[in-house]
């Protein structure tokens, strides 16, 4: 494997990574006004992702930054060209982060409910958004011979993006309830496992549909990317699987399958695109690939050493993190934290 | 307005904005960690009680700080693409060690350290603070790496339409860094020991919680002697750097426009609206020859003569940059910076007779004071940003040849204005919550015959 490969894979993991841990944390958000019957029962949720939504967000800026790194061209192709849709993460990500900070710092209703709506729009629009920008990176967009995306804001809007951005919406908040039936305990656990048992036929008709969306939308029958081979297959097994889990109750197990979900989703959409990295619509060969957009072989490895030694202690700290807080957040409002 | 003055703004606006958190995040959280550590040492309740009243205005700054400072990385890709494309290879380096070094052990340890007062044993917990203060100190490093390239670009070469990087390690032993970071670290934790001062003379002056605040005022007083100084050497030396590798920056914020042998420095000086000569000024003869260079002669160079040098180089152009801004923000910054020591010497001379809450006259000087760092932080910013005017990488880049081509202003001007917004709308509201907790102070000190019953590290 040769290092632009390596750094397009590391890359593909950190997002994945992101995509499994914000996941939950982004599906909680959303489910918060849902979930949340009063005040003390809206602290247990956000409790449940109280010590974790910062680090977990880490990751997106991480893979931002190892973007940058390695691949100044799909950095500065990506960032400029979907300008305002990143405009509007950002927003969402500052309302969600100052939200879930600030809520729980004054006593009265109409600051809480300010900031849970905050945390709820955050977390929705962020999702969407993220769904919609790689399902355009999928799909490709108009770029032309010079790198620079030509579409405009409005052609980012199209149908399969906004179904990408759908779904995601639906598989975050799959992945948030079932997280939420895990890691809480009584009313709230019961029915976060009930609401995660609905979502779950909704996944089960979206999913495949926009998987199929996907061949008919993408390159993929030409062979262009890297066939993902069973992938795919593990993607429904695992939604099936996690399906037959949250009926029988078992939190822990159904959760380690939608993230199993996740991860074989994101590796699918990475293996399409590779070994490409924003796919033109205008000109194949105006393609930006992880050879056109690559950092020179010397800051290749440069990183790879700086990742080599940095990631094992990440992970383990990180894992760490979780095993300190592992335990079920219980509706005590005096060890309620946030 | 052209894309790049849009660009410009918008930098400034979000990097100036998010400037307003990260010093007191880089300072606060080294003195919070030294209280703990005073409380872990000794057991006392009081030093509990400090940690975690500063804790929680630690945890609010810091929340301002994390959601504005992810805006700064998505700056350079979305209005700076060509930039991005120039120097990628060597600028998006530091910006993923940042976040694989700092921003992870900063988020995950925060995390421990606000849920984890009863679930960690005290010394993890203590420990965890001490790694979120290394982290974000880390993170500032790393960042100047960055900035520095800008500032003085090393270990590159350029190859094909790019600058490539040849010697990371010439990166981050840039002379730059090393006069920058010291006077940053110092200068945030000058910003976290007047804010410590002004609150504590605030609760000192109503009588509320003395014990807490006497010596809370102690630990500030002498944070802040003992660094101001090291800010103003520090800044010395880096005005000394900036003699060699940016004559420009030095001859505007002196506002000398003649080359001068022996150079005198200026208390006081206006320029014509071209910025081309000097219309009034004051002077003290032989001293910037002595700041310059440690000697009572030796040449300094002036606006105009870098001017007609630039061109020789550079070809044709303007590489003036606002000199009235540079001027006056540097002598922002050194005014304020010389009022901090003032006020760092008498309030240690106060603590050192015990007599903090004797002198109400002061006392109520010191929480206006808290303003103080943040002025000259900004201000010696807007010295070293403006000042690299008109290059994004000195003698290497231009800033017209650094923005994304394919942005429209329209785009630039509608983000730059919704960014004002929600980021004014945060600033009032991050203040008033500061305000309340402030005036709260601290808890009461818990009963000590009671069980121990276990308490937020922040308000829930």
């Amino acid at each position: 494997m040769d290092l632009n490969t390596l750094w397009f894979v590391l890359i593909a993991v950190l997002f994945i990574v992101f995509f499994l841990l914000e996941g939950f944390d982004f599906g909680v958000g959303i489910l918060l006004p849902f979930l949340g019957r009063d005040d003390v029962q809206r602290r247990v949720l956000l409790n449940a992702i109280g010590p974790h939504w910062d680090a977990n967000e880490v990751w997106l800026l991480t893979a931002g930054g190892a973007m940058f790194a390695a691949f100044p061209h799909w950095y500065a192709t990506l960032f400029s060209g979907f300008y305002l849709a990143l405009f509007l993460l950002l927003v969402m990500l500052v309302l969600r982060g100052v939200g879930l900070e600030f809520r729980g710092k004054r006593p009265e209703p109409a600051w809480r409910t300010l900031w849970d709506r905050c945390v709820f729009v955050g977390s929705l629009g962020a999702t969407l958004l993220l769904g919609v920008a790689f399902a355009n990176l999928v799909r490709g967009v108009a770029i032309d011979q010079q790198m620079q995306y030509v579409g405009g804001f409005w052609a980012l809007l199209n149908p399969y993006a906004l179904a990408g951005g759908v779904t995601t919406i639906l598989l975050f908040a799959l992945h948030g309830a079932v997280f939420l039936a895990l890691k809480t305990t009584g009313e709230i656990a019961g029915r976060a496992l009930l609401v995660a048992g609905r979502l779950w036929w909704v996944a089960l008709v979206a999913l495949p549909a926009f998987a199929a969306y996907t061949y008919l939308e993408t390159d993929i029958l030409d062979r262009l990317g890297v066939v993902p081979g069973v992938i795919p297959l593990v993607v429904v097994a695992a939604l099936v699987t996690a399906g037959y889990l949250v009926r029988r109750g078992r939190a822990g197990l159904a959760f380690g399958m939608t993230a199993l979900l996740i991860v074989a989703g994101g590796t699918t959409m990475f293996m399409i695109l590779y070994p490409r990295v924003m796919i033109s619509t205008l000109n194949p060969d105006w393609s930006l690939t992880i050879y056109t957009a690559s950092s020179s072989p010397y800051t290749l490895t440069v990183m790879s050493i700086v990742a080599l030694v940095l990631v094992p202690f990440v992970l383990a700290y990180s894992a760490w993190s979780f095993w300190v807080f592992r335990k079920r957040v219980e509706a005590r409002p005096e060890q309620l934290t946030y | 307005m052209d894309p790049v003055t849009l660009a410009r703004w918008q930098f400034g606006m979000t990097a100036t904005y998010h400037w307003i958190f990260v010093p007191l995040t880089m300072g606060l959280s080294v003195l919070v960690a030294l209280m703990q550590t005073l409380y872990v040492a000794t057991g006392q309740e009081i030093y509990r009680r400090m940690t975690k009243f500063w804790g929680k205005l630690f945890v609010v700054n810091f929340t301002l700080g994390v959601v504005t400072g992810i805006v700064m990385e998505f700056q350079f890709g979305m209005n700076w693409s060509a930039y991005a494309r120039f120097v990628g290879d060597i600028f998006g380096a530091p910006l993923a060690i940042e976040a694989l070094l700092a921003f992870f052990i900063e988020s995950t340890f925060l995390g421990l350290w606000i849920f984890g007062w009863d679930r960690l044993p005290p010394r993890i917990h203590l420990a965890s603070i001490w790694l979120v203060a290394l982290a974000s100190n880390i993170s500032a490093l790393w960042i100047l790496i960055a900035n520095s390239f800008m500032q003085n670009p090393v270990g590159y070469a350029i190859r094909g339409d790019r600058a490539e990087m040849t010697d990371f390690f010439a990166l981050i032993l840039n002379p730059n860094v090393w006069v920058q970071f010291p006077h940053v670290v110092t200068g945030a934790l000058a910003t976290a020991a007047f804010f410590i001062l002004g609150i504590s003379a605030y609760h000192l002056l109503r009588g509320s919680h003395t014990e807490v605040f006497r010596r809370s005022f102690r630990i500030g007083a002498a944070t802040a002697l003992l660094v101001v100084p090291l800010i103003i050497l520090s800044g010395h030396a880096q005005a000394q750097f900036k003699a060699q590798t940016q004559p420009m920056k030095l001859a505007a914020l002196e506002g000398l426009f003649e080359t001068e042998n022996p150079a005198s420095f200026s208390l006081f000086t206006i320029g014509d609206r071209a910025g081309q000569r000097e219309i009034f000024s004051i002077r003290i003869p032989y001293l910037l020859s002595l700041l310059a260079h440690n000697q009572l002669t030796g040449e300094v160079k002036g606006i105009n003569d870098l001017q007609a040098e630039y061109e020789r180089v550079h070809g044709p152009g303007d590489y003036v940059p606002p000199a009235w801004v540079i001027y006056w923000s540097f002598r922002t910054m050194v005014g304020a910076g010389f009022l901090m020591l003032v006020l760092a010497v008498y309030a240690v001379f106060l603590t050192l007779g015990e007599m903090e809450d004797r002198r109400p006259r002061f006392l109520r000087l010191l929480p206006y004071a808290i303003g103080l760092p943040y002025l000259a932080g900004i201000a010696g910013w807007l010295v070293a940003e403006v000042g690299r005017w008109p290059w994004a990488v000195q003698g290497v880049l231009r800033l017209a040849d650094a923005v994304s081509p394919n942005v429209p202003a329209a785009a630039v001007l509608a983000t730059l204005i919704g960014f004002t917004v929600l980021y004014g709308v945060l600033l009032i509201v991050g203040i008033a919550l500061l305000l309340r907790f402030v005036r709260a102070g601290p808890e009461e000190p818990a009963a000590p015959a009671t069980a121990p019953v276990p308490s937020p590290a922040v308000a829930g």
